[in-house]
């Protein structure tokens, strides 16, 4: 009996303390993907953000990969239980954006709640890979990316080349590095490098209805001549051993080059502090490769990685505090703080400044190379896309990259597959997002 | 024999409802919630869904992808199933036979039941690496160039490998009970009659041993239909071209990581008829031939 009543007096006093508890500032969620050192990043800005103010308390939680956390926001969304705001990466972009009502713009979020916001002040490159149609952004980009090109310097040393401008000259190299000892090239990501990044960098449209930004009816157009020319090099290359294929895990290839065995490695300008860490000889960065047969004029490539989204059924007062937290995100210093840490780039071209000023790049000069080749001149198709299940997209295009690899399909047929089965997904969008 | 009767009262039937309220709960409620999703076109986040009849299923059989991931699911349940079961039965006879150390045999036999699937994967992931595999430098040493990447024979042989070492344990450990469930004078009376060693397995210790070939044939293509997901997800991944994807494995990449929540449910619900039709062949045909 006694025992019983000591419960309840407890139970009392915890209800007492959540009673309090009302007085305290206002909870807002964040789901993220960060694993790792990310994640401890992700946690010290979230730390100082709590610090800077008193009116919002911010928790953010590691959800598992991008796949894992977009699920997670889902089931979560449709108990009703959804977190304010949530990582999306780029290919889930259109499921999120597509979907009416499921989020709170950002541009109206920050205007509403009184924080301003202007889109000149994000970098070209990032500046409407989250916007519909009208460029209104919907989501913030955070953790953005783009493909490089890494070259390991005592390899190159040895064959006595130079790092390759473009395609053809990587075709003059190849011989010379397989007969330094090397392979000569491998790359991480087929899709978002091969695929969505040479796109942008030959400025060649790579959905209708401008990338599939206007609407939702869109077509492919990866069955184009330069694709397939690009996409024939690489099985030639493949036979011919100066192309090493690791399969379509990021790791196993991003470790032949770790390893030594490959010469150059095409992977993200976020790999750049991890290979710092991993690799014990000289590497160096530069541009994604471009066909000076496709053109003279090369553009800079498009963004990976994610943006955080406000989801809508929130009270005021969470968007609020949502707001104060993508003020703080966009803030030079927390900009800096996070291209410094990990090797994303900076969004805002005061960041970029900030970091310019404060000497990073003489230090590194490495470290500046992806956001130069965001800051390339624009072209016409360099802004982005926004093509529904492209995730599946994406398996549809590994598997033909793959079959192509290894014989089994013509690059015709390869290419063929990918149009139809691309439209046929796109087309169960349209007809489930309209 | 008396038999016990609780005719005429509902007792047995409240014994019974706790699990019968767990199977309608987990079971059957989410089975109809799958076949009433398999009717819509619903966006992930459940703000607009209309009715489409059989679109969805539609959709699904006309998908090349699917119907080769169909095909290979089912080829691969059947090496899984036959591969495992007859090396199983092997080393349960051999380790059944000898006198000395047999404890010892059984144990390390036994061992690596007690792996999780997405354990053994992460094994086999290491082992055959394309850089640092010990498996893979044994096969180019042997002449083999293996190529998991973009090989898909390869890819397919090495989760075989894996799924298959992993069952071989269980399989293992039914097969010696029910070894050492046949009667000792049945043995020793075919012993007397037959001098071969095989032709003695083949008709006497095979048939008496039906009903556990039988029991662990449904259980291991049931293992190898839906228990290797964890296997698939930590090696392979479906690649290469799709090559190694199982049906439940195109449930999860559809449904999960693709969010087409309506083609999920749609494969789902022709996965359990598959499944539904094959238990029922085996205890249709099959069980026939087997003596209890």
């Amino acid at each position: 009996m006694q025992r019983k009543m000591l419960f309840a007096a407890a139970l009392a006093g915890v209800m007492g303390a959540s009673g309090l508890a009302q007085a305290e500032p206002t909870e807002i969620t964040l789901w993220h993907a960060m694993g790792g050192r990310l994640g401890e990043v992700v946690d010290e800005m979230t730390a100082e953000f709590n610090a800077s103010q008193d009116e919002y308390k911010l928790t953010s939680i590691y959800k598992g990969g991008y796949e894992d956390t977009m699920t997670a926001a889902i089931a979560a969304f449709r108990a009703g239980q959804q977190p304010d705001v949530v990582q999306v990466f780029d290919a889930g972009s259109a499921t999120i954006i597509n979907a009416p009502g499921a989020v709170f713009p950002v541009e109206d979020l920050m205007k509403k709640y009184g924080v301003g916001f202007d889109i000149d002040a994000y970098i070209p490159g990032v500046r409407y890979f989250y916007a519909d149609s009208d460029g209104k952004m919907i989501g913030m980009p955070f953790n953005s990316s783009t493909p490089l090109l890494y070259f390991n310097k005592e390899a190159l040393t040895k064959a006595g080349v130079e790092p390759p401008k473009t395609w053809e000259d990587f075709e003059a190299i190849a011989p010379k590095l397989v007969e330094a000892g090397y392979v000569p090239l491998a790359q991480s990501h087929s899709p978002w490098i091969f695929a969505e990044n040479f796109h942008s960098r030959h400025n060649i449209q790579m959905a209708t209805a401008n990338n599939g930004f206007d609407s939702t009816d869109v077509k492919i157009l990866y069955n184009n001549d330069a694709m397939k020319m690009h996409w024939s090099k690489v099985k030639d290359w493949k036979d011919k051993g100066y192309y090493g294929y690791y399969g379509r895990n990021w790791g196993d290839n991003q470790d032949a080059f770790v390893q030594g065995k490959v010469a150059m490695w095409l992977g993200s300008s976020g790999s750049f502090g991890g290979l710092r860490k991993s690799a014990d000889f000289d590497f160096g960065t530069t541009y994604l490769p471009y066909w000076e047969s496709i053109t003279k004029d090369p553009k800079g490539t498009f963004i990976g990685g994610a943006a955080l989204f406000a989801l809508s059924g929130k009270s005021d007062e969470e968007y609020k505090g949502v707001a104060k937290f993508f003020e703080y995100m966009t803030k030079p210093e927390t900009q800096f703080f996070w291209h410094k840490e990990t090797g994303y780039v900076p969004i805002t071209t005061d960041a970029y400044a900030l970091a310019k000023k404060a000497g990073y790049y003489d230090e590194t000069p490495d470290a500046e190379v992806g956001i130069q080749q965001l800051s390339l001149p624009a072209g016409e198709w360099t802004k982005g896309y926004r093509l529904g299940y492209y995730v599946q997209i994406r398996e549809v295009m590994y598997k033909h990259f793959e079959q192509l690899l290894n014989g089994d399909e013509t690059v015709d047929a390869a290419f063929d597959g990918i149009e139809t089965e691309s439209d046929e997904l796109l087309d169960r969008f349209k007809d489930t997002y309209n | 024999m008396k038999r016990v009767q609780f005719s005429g009262t509902p007792l047995p039937y409240f014994f019974v409802l706790p699990q019968i309220a767990i199977v309608i709960v987990f079971f059957l409620w989410p089975a109809a919630q799958a076949v009433y999703k398999s009717f819509l076109l619903e966006d992930a986040w459940g703000l607009t869904s209309q009715f489409v009849w059989f679109r969805n299923y539609e959709d699904m059989v006309l998908d090349a992808d699917w119907v080769n991931t169909a095909v290979f699911t089912v080829i691969f349940s059947m090496i899984i199933a036959f591969a495992s079961l007859a090396i199983a039965l092997t080393l349960a006879v051999r380790a059944n036979d000898i006198l000395r150390g047999a404890s010892t045999y059984k144990t390390l036999l036994i061992w690596t039941y007690a792996v999780a699937p997405a354990v053994a994967g992460l094994i086999g992931n290491l082992l055959f690496n394309p850089l640092i595999g010990s498996m893979t430098h044994l096969l180019h040493a042997l002449g083999w160039e293996f190529d998991r990447a973009s090989n898909g024979f390869d890819a397919a042989f090495m989760i075989s490998l894996i799924a298959v070492w992993k069952q071989v344990s269980v399989n293992f450990i039914f097969f010696l009970a029910g070894l050492q469930g046949i009667s000792k004078s049945v043995q020793e009376a075919a012993i007397l009659d037959c001098r071969s060693r095989s032709k003695r397995f083949w008709t006497i210790t095979f048939p008496l041993l039906a009903p556990t070939t039988f029991f662990l044939l449904v259980i291991n293509m049931t293992y190898a239909f839906f228990d290797t997901f964890g296997i698939i997800d930590t090696t392979t991944r479906g690649a290469p071209g799709g090559s190694t994807q199982t049906l439940v494995y195109k449930v999860y990449t559809d449904g999960f990581i693709g969010a087409d929540l309506g083609g999920s449910s749609a494969q789902s619900v022709v996965l359990l008829l598959m499944v539904l039709v094959l238990t029922a062949f085996q205890f249709r045909f099959i069980e026939r031939k087997v003596h209890y």
